[in-house]
């Protein structure tokens, strides 16, 4: 016990140092204005001057319904991503007539980017929250997707067998077995999922006029405030990198016999 | 017991097979598994089946546990023809089918619940026998927390709780140490002269099959047919020490011998009772 607490504990110094080597490396870049051939950090602002624009941020009246926005958008998105993408995800896996049917135009439209969706996007909903929730649901509906598509194909076709030698009916099958089967796969694509959601969240907020840190950030660019983008984009990070910890760790809740030999 | 005696104490699970033949694969790759295979198990005997590998032993279980389809011949079971999967007709295999999702107690009520059997009479079920196969104190584990040996008992258990008409057996302890597969084996006798139930047993362990069983069928190379049928005389209860006496040996040489002639061709790939490769 001892030792593996040890252990533990090393290896968070160990990451706190690697995030700690990278803004050192970023500040001193951006001090002397260091120009690499291939990219400048000239007109980079050093992490002191993002520091001072965040402390700025947090100050600010606004940053409060900045962040809330944004979270409301990607959980909406998200959380019909997630549903829309398990049952479509578990029906192609399971029917192969189902998947016949649904998958072509999937396809089609999976490797369509966030930015192109937008002109539609304000076109299909009548209200600017619900193209932006469309973004950001469209940017995780297709990794949940497939990731359940391969976890219910690669469910052990013996414990199938043996579930209908119990005499499973095939409801009971889908439930008991093929559901749980596919569940550590299922959290794995609903961890990248969460990801990309909110990676397209500067993209849903182009279309936003007020609120959202993606909006933010844009308007930051928009008007040239450059340590604002950072801090944008730190904050981005952070809530992206804090929503997938949470579901992580739902995902080992909801799956107790997996995650004992994980890592 | 005589084996007599152990017949009239149940009526359930007669097994007739006639000119069986089982097909396995698609199109050009099809090829016929068992041919033209004949056999009759009384009510509550225990028969183990033993033949070269890929000779079709697993793939004549996956028929009577209803996985595979039978291309030929009748397949009856009590006089029904075998449509599909039954929990009347229980299979236990060589690597682990347990849930591993599920408690050792919820694994084994699994089919109960199937049946719409109400919580608490299921989980008294389920605790009734595998207090059988001793393992009452381990209700609330993860399969995978238990030992091979133990995950076994667990899959009898599992079967068990629905009293199928038939027990089918496909190596069940090919997979384990020699100790643990003795101690297995005697742990089978014991639960079988208490749950009285059919017993097909499909091993290539010729020691385990005179041990266990009333009667050894042997099965030709593929397409499996059965050659010779020996009827194993040793009382019951059965001790280790049966496998030291004579007739042990005389019956052992005899299918040493059946197996030997049929083994000098090439051996065929292991088939799987569900017509599928083993990928564990």
């Amino acid at each position: 016990m001892r030792a593996n607490h040890d252990a533990g504990v090393s290896r968070w110094i160990l990451r706190a140092a690697s995030i700690a080597v990278c803004l050192l490396a970023w500040q001193t870049a951006s001090t002397y204005h260091a120009n690499l051939g291939l990219i400048t950090f000239a007109n980079v602002p050093p992490p002191t001057e993002v520091a001072a624009a965040a402390v700025d941020l947090a100050q600010s009246s606004k940053t409060l319904s900045h962040v809330t926005s944004s979270l409301r958008r990607v959980a909406v998105g998200f959380a019909i991503a997630a549903v829309l993408g398990i049952l479509l995800g578990l029906a192609i896996g399971r029917s192969r007539r189902i998947g016949d049917v649904l998958l072509p135009p999937l396809e089609l439209l999976r490797p369509i980017p966030a930015v192109a969706w937008i002109p539609l996007a304000v076109l299909m909903f009548p209200s600017s929250e619900g193209s932006m929730i469309y973004i950001t649901f469209i940017g995780a509906l297709f990794p949940i997707l497939l990731s359940t598509i391969h976890g219910v194909e690669h469910v052990d076709p013996r414990l199938i067998a043996s579930a209908k030698s119990l005499g499973g009916t095939r409801a009971a099958i889908l439930r008991e077995v093929i559901l749980p089967g596919a569940a550590p796969a299922i959290v794995t694509g609903l961890a990248i999922g969460m990801g990309t959601s909110w990676f397209c969240l500067v993209t849903a907020e182009m279309i936003s006029g007020q609120y959202g840190i993606g909006y933010y950030t844009w308007e930051s660019y928009v008007i040239q405030r450059y340590a604002d983008i950072v801090v944008g984009m730190v904050a981005i990070g952070i809530l992206g990198m804090g929503s997938s910890f949470l579901l992580r760790q739902i995902g080992r809740w909801l799956t107790p016999w997996h995650s004992e030999d994980g890592r | 017991m005589s084996g007599r005696e152990r017949m009239s104490l149940s009526d359930t699970g007669r097994i007739d097979a006639r000119k069986v033949s089982v097909r396995l694969g698609r199109g050009d790759t099809a090829f016929e598994a068992v041919k033209d295979l004949t056999l009759s198990v009384e009510p509550g005997e225990f028969v183990c089946l033993i033949g070269p590998s890929g000779c079709g032993k697993s793939t004549l279980l996956g028929a009577l546990a209803g996985h595979i389809g039978v291309a030929g011949g009748e397949l009856n079971v009590d006089g029904e023809p075998v449509q599909g999967p039954h929990p009347e007709r229980g299979i236990v295999f060589q690597h682990h089918t347990l849930f591993p999702w599920k408690s050792i107690l919820s694994n084994v009520t699994f089919g109960p619940k199937m049946r719409g059997v109400k919580r608490n009479l299921r989980k008294e079920q389920a605790e009734g026998i595998l207090n059988l196969v001793g393992l009452q104190d381990f209700l609330h584990r993860y399969p995978k927390q238990l030992s091979g040996g133990m995950q076994q008992r667990v899959e009898i258990a599992r079967v068990l709780v629905n009293k199928p008409r038939l027990l089918l057996m496909d190596e069940p302890f090919g997979a384990l140490d020699a100790l643990t597969r003795m101690n297995m084996q005697e742990l089978l006798l014991d639960i079988w002269s208490k749950v009285r139930t059919t017993i097909v047993f499909v091993t290539h362990d010729i020691d385990e099959a005179l041990f266990l069983a009333d009667r050894v069928l042997v099965m030709s190379q593929r397409p499996g047919r059965i050659i010779e049928e020996l009827k194993v005389p040793f009382a019951r209860p059965r001790s280790a020490e049966v496998s030291i006496t004579p007739e042990f040996g005389e019956l052992k040489r005899r299918c040493l011998s059946l197996l030997h002639t049929r083994n000098e061709s090439n051996a065929l790939p292991r088939l799987e009772p569900l017509g599928i490769q083993n990928v564990g």
